[in-house]
């Protein structure tokens, strides 16, 4: 382990292909031990952004840095890199597969049996080891792809969706794996769009629209100036009621619930009021907006 | 990680996946096999050469030797035996065991035969008869030997000189030549495939992303025709050497020292050959996403390698030495099929095989440059069927 912990840094990227805008200047940094979320509607640019990072992609203009330098190919080969569109030979087993992406990535024979026989261990794939990958069930070579993105020991991750298709215990598991790489000091960079997962396991978020990063921080900074949800729960209530309350906007209704979105310094005591009068009041909850609400309030809801 | 190292590290995947497979096991299984009949086939047509079966019976039970040393002196093998029985030899030519009955004296022969009588036999017999009558009018003139005439008149033949020494090992050494001509077709056709289908199968199931993130791809390509060649040459080295050690076991081929040179000359041609289709192969197959477009993008290239092999055969087996049979074995895209064929009927001249195999090796290094730069352009490129130029413009 490096005693001085790098960070990486993405400056500026931008990639057309044809008239297509992917990315339009996307900069931020991934701190040492950051878990680093990328949220984004689909073709906001996400993929291409991680594709640059790993030298899949030449970016028309911007750099990406790794420790304060341009990434070379000996950085990228320390990387871990899990695709969008995934990728394993299928007619290869699971542990020599495991085993020669470690080699590639330099580890020794040893070595990287090794490390092939403990992601499969800890990914729970012990019983597929000599199984071809094309013989896997899509959560099982999800698995396989994620142990190939990490079998090296990997200095930063870049993983392109990486819960998707994963069983609720497999989330569980790469939620931890993810954590524990983090306290090691590995940046960790993932997108997903399962935001309620984002909110819960990252430090900062970046919000990409339309090749650009919408929003950036930990998930408090981008609740500052988004006011607050209130939550009320008045069963009588009539469709409608709190409509033309001065600095709120209805969420949504659900079962006699009503979530509300209370504008910054907005008073909520007009809204209790206009509540009791539809009849009686069961529940008058605070709670910051999530990530799911503040990322309709940066994109829109269309996206 | 050196380039060294990450070549071999592709190269050692290529050898272990393919060596492991069924595939590979069962085709060299079946390759082997096929030379086997081959060199059986052959041996049955050289060594046991027809033999027409003559019964005699009567008094033409004396003609046996005399039939027997004129038949060989017509290039004729008989075998003769003793029928007691005429009838009983009737049925045998019905029956197909014997091809000719002989009965009667030796000065007017009667011969039955199923359908038609062998030309040679009819002469030798002929022969046999009128030396009869012959040998039967000279007894009758006074103080004349008729076998000291006969064996004078024997004795009387032309003489011939020969312009060129006749080749006895020629057979031989076409059917060496065939057969290195069709093992380097299958050979560079199959591995040449396989190429691109390995590149397809990197670029459709998109592992390539995840290896060039650690791999360059020229150290990708370089590893994958590295070890897929590595392959072709053992299984050629195997079925060759198999081919070669059969065929002089069992005496097909009396001249091993030009056998096992043979197959060394296919040995180089199909290194020189692999190497020069190899990247082109590669190279295309980088053009397409999906397994189902590999075939059509291939066309042009097995094309050439199928006109190749056509053209090897026709030219080899009727014109070797004509020049423009000379001309095609030295271009490269026939050289690696045609060349060892006329090397094998030892009709190459040894500049002939200099120019080709300087023009092979420089049109390999401006191939490898070109299917490099499309291989390095296109293999990120998922989609629809790229052309060369979208290929050759950097992504």
């Amino acid at each position: 382990m490096e005693t001085t912990r790098p960070a990486l840094e993405v400056d500026g990227i931008a990639k057309r292909y044809g008239d297509v805008v992917a990315c339009d200047g996307v900069g931020f940094t991934v701190g040492p031990g950051e878990l680093f979320g990328f949220v984004g509607g689909n073709g906001a640019g996400k993929t291409t952004t991680m594709r640059v990072v790993l030298g899949v992609v030449e970016p028309d203009a911007g750099a990406v840095r790794w420790a304060g330098a341009p990434v070379d190919r000996a950085a990228r080969r320390r990387f871990g890199y899990l695709p969008e569109e995934r990728g394993l030979y299928p007619r290869m087993r699971v542990l020599d597969h495991l085993v020669y992406l470690a080699e590639l990535h330099g580890f020794t024979t040893n070595d990287a049996h090794r490390d092939a026989e403990r992601w499969i261990t800890r990914l729970g794939l012990r019983g597929y080891r000599e199984t071809e990958v094309q013989r896997l069930s899509l959560g099982n070579q999800q698995r396989v792809q994620l142990a190939a993105a990490l079998v090296h020991d990997p200095v930063l991750l870049v993983l392109d969706e990486p819960f998707s298709g994963l069983d609720p215990q497999a989330v569980d598991v790469l939620s931890e794996v993810l954590r524990e790489r983090a306290a090691a000091g590995v940046p960790v960079l993932f997108s997903s769009h399962q935001l309620d997962l984002v909110e819960r396991l990252c430090d900062r978020v970046g919000i990409i629209r339309a090749g650009r990063l919408a929003a950036c921080g930990t998930v408090a900074e981008l609740r500052a100036g988004s006011g607050s949800t209130l939550v009320v729960d008045a069963p009588a209530a009539r469709p409608g009621w709190a409509d033309g309350l001065p600095g709120v906007t209805v969420l949504g209704v659900r079962g006699g619930r009503t979530r509300l979105r209370l504008a910054d310094g907005a008073d909520d005591q007009p809204v209790l009021a206009a509540a009791l009068a539809t009849g009686p009041v069961r529940g008058f909850t605070h709670q910051d907006p999530t990530l799911a609400e503040l990322y309709r309030d940066v994109v829109g809801t269309t996206s | 990680m050196s380039p060294v190292r990450a070549v071999w590290l592709v190269a050692r995947r290529e050898l272990r996946t393919r060596l492991r497979t069924r595939s590979f096991l069962i085709g060299t299984a079946v390759s082997i096999a096929v030379l086997i009949g081959f060199v059986l086939m052959q041996s049955t047509l050289f060594g046991g050469e027809r033999v027409t079966r003559v019964g005699l019976s009567g008094q033409a039970t004396g003609i046996a030797r005399a039939l027997a040393e004129e038949a060989a002196s017509r290039g004729l093998d008989v075998e003769v035996s003793t029928v007691r029985d005429p009838a009983s030899g009737e049925s045998s030519i019905v029956d197909g065991d014997l091809d000719a009955l002989v009965t009667g004296a030796p000065a007017s022969l009667h011969v039955v035969v199923d359908e038609s009588l062998d030309e040679n036999l009819r002469r030798a017999l002929n022969t046999l008869v009128q030396r009869e009558v012959l040998r039967a009018q000279l007894a009758s003139v006074e103080d004349l030997d008729p076998d000291e005439v006969l064996s004078t008149v024997a004795d009387a033949t032309v003489d011939v000189r020969a312009l060129r020494a006749p080749d006895p090992t020629h057979d031989q050494r076409l059917a060496m030549a065939l057969v290195i001509v069709a093992l380097l077709y299958l050979s560079l056709l199959l591995y040449g495939t396989m190429v691109a289908q390995g590149v397809v199968e990197e670029k459709s199931s998109r592992v390539v992303e995840i290896l060039l993130a650690t791999v360059r791809p020229w150290e990708l390509l370089a590893g994958k025709v590295l070890g897929l060649g590595l392959v072709g040459l053992a299984q050629l080295v195997v079925v060759g050497g198999a081919g070669t050690v059969l065929a002089v076991v069992t005496g097909v081929l009396t001249i091993p020292s030009a056998a096992v040179g043979t197959l060394l000359w296919g040995l180089l041609w199909y290194l020189l050959g692999y190497l020069f289709y190899a990247t082109v192969f590669a190279a295309a197959g980088s053009l397409v996403s999906r397994q189902e477009e590999t075939q059509s993008v291939l066309l042009p290239i097995t094309s050439v390698l199928v006109l190749a092999f056509v053209l090897s055969f026709g030219l080899l087996t009727r014109a070797p030495n004509t020049t423009a049979t000379a001309v095609l074995s030295v271009l490269p895209p026939f050289a690696p099929i045609l060349m060892p064929g006329r090397i094998a009927l030892s009709v190459s001249t040894t500049w002939q095989v200099v120019v080709a195999i300087l023009l092979m090796l420089g049109s390999t290094a401006v191939l490898t440059w070109l299917s490099g730069r499309i291989y390095t352009g296109a293999v990120l490129r998922t989609g629809p069927r790229l052309n060369f130029r979208q290929a050759l413009r950097r992504p």
